[in-house]
């Protein structure tokens, strides 16, 4: 995936946004996010008022890095669930399409068998609209790269106002 | 590897300090925190061990302005400078858009600068990417210290590419702010480069 940045548009988005509440509440989860292996977070649903997202989208795709590092390691493609345990809250962790990666928050309130089952049903669909979209971004269909692009007239200028 | 959410109309990129240990980095990002509003950044996230070497990663979001209506964020991270945590390192600088590197500006640890900017150049080929042409600034730092070495020799040594360089002082923030604007605006061209050649 060399050289491809990572490219989100409406459509997937809404198409993203929309599996994620279903699973949210298929799954009786707390928090639902998907971050990509860089970190970036994606989408995030659920209670994530009081959450610092972003904060968590790094540390997790740091521990898929270092999982995956491991399982290298050990002759493994990767580790591609991760489960921890806490007193109160359990994280689950999935990657779809080696790229995306999928974190569960729950409580008691529902179970690891639970969250493993939507999970499942929950990747295969996530992961045929992350498809759908490296075509578009492949295709050049999407948006970007004629007159919506936000680089087309960048200037000096611009990027010194970004500092203030 | 940068991320354009033309949903939320949103551009992140990621930053990586590089650097022998202890040349400072962790430092530069610190200096950064301090200085930032607080709007504008996220928490200071800090994997280190109990004599505060960074043992996986340290990283700050930061929230610049808008460019064209879309937000623009820098996700920095550092890497632990330490030889041994290689693997570590290489893991960090996967999807890089920007590298900085700081050198350690005092005349022993010259071999140390040396030791880090070719690790950085097997490590970077490893993802497939050239450090001859990646965006890349580079940071003199230490610069207050009295054993320093002069700085046509370590622009010698470690700059012959002649890319955007700055000497600095990280704890009292001098060139930290000019490090990190030279390499944010090379990343954005880049892009722009890379969305005009498709
Ligand atoms: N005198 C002086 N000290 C500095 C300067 N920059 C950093 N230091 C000090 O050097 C020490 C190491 O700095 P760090 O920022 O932790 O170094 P690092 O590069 O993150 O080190 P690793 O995490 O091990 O890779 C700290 O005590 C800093 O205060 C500088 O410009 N001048
Ligand atoms: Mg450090």
């Amino acid at each position: 995936m060399l050289g491809s940045d990572l490219v989100m548009y409406e459509e997937e988005f809404k198409l993203i946004d929309a599996e994620l509440n279903r699973l949210l509440a298929q799954a009786n989860g707390k928090v639902v996010f998907l971050v990509d292996k860089n970190g970036q977070l994606i989408a995030a649903t659920g209670e994530t008022e009081n959450l610092d997202t972003t904060s968590l989208a790094s540390l997790t795709a740091g521990n898929i890095a270092a999982t995956g590092g491991m399982a290298k390691l050990l002759g493994e493609k990767e580790f591609s669930i991760l489960f921890h345990e806490g007193q109160r809250d359990n994280i689950h962790i999935s990657i779809i399409s080696q790229r995306i990666i999928l974190v569960v928050i729950f409580d008691q309130r529902s179970s690891l068998g639970l969250v493993r089952l939507r999970v499942k049903k929950s990747a295969e669909v996530l992961g045929a609209i992350f498809g759908q979209l490296l075509q578009k971004v492949e295709s050049g269909k999407g948006a970007g790269k004629s007159g919506d692009s936000p680089f087309a007239e960048i200037t000096d200028e611009d990027i010194d106002k970004l500092f203030g | 590897m940068s991320f354009i959410n033309y949903s939320s109309r949103e551009i992140n990129c990621k930053i990586v300090y590089y650097g022998p240990g202890l040349c400072g980095k962790t430092t530069n990002l610190q200096y950064i925190y301090k200085k930032t509003n607080p709007d504008s950044k996220g928490k200071l996230i800090s994997l280190a061990t109990e004599t505060e070497r960074t043992l996986f990663f340290d990283f700050l979001p930061l929230a610049l302005g808008e460019i064209r209506g879309f937000k623009t964020r820098f996700h920095l991270y550092t890497v632990p400078g330490q030889v041994f945590y290689d693997a570590s390192r290489k893991l960090i600088l996967k999807g890089v858009d920007g590298v900085v590197f700081v050198a350690d500006s005092q005349i022993e640890r010259m071999e140390a600068n040396i030791e880090s900017i070719e690790n950085l150049r097997i490590n970077l080929a490893e993802q497939g990417y050239n450090l001859d042409n990646v965006s890349f600034v580079v940071q003199y730092n230490k610069r207050d210290l009295p054993n320093v070495v002069p700085l046509d020799e370590m622009k010698k040594a470690l700059n012959p590419r002649g890319v955007p360089d700055f000497e600095a002082v990280a704890p009292d923030g001098t060139g930290v702010f000019d490090t990190l604007k030279a390499v944010a605006k090379l990343v954005i061209m880049e892009l722009k480069k890379r969305q005009e050649s498709g």
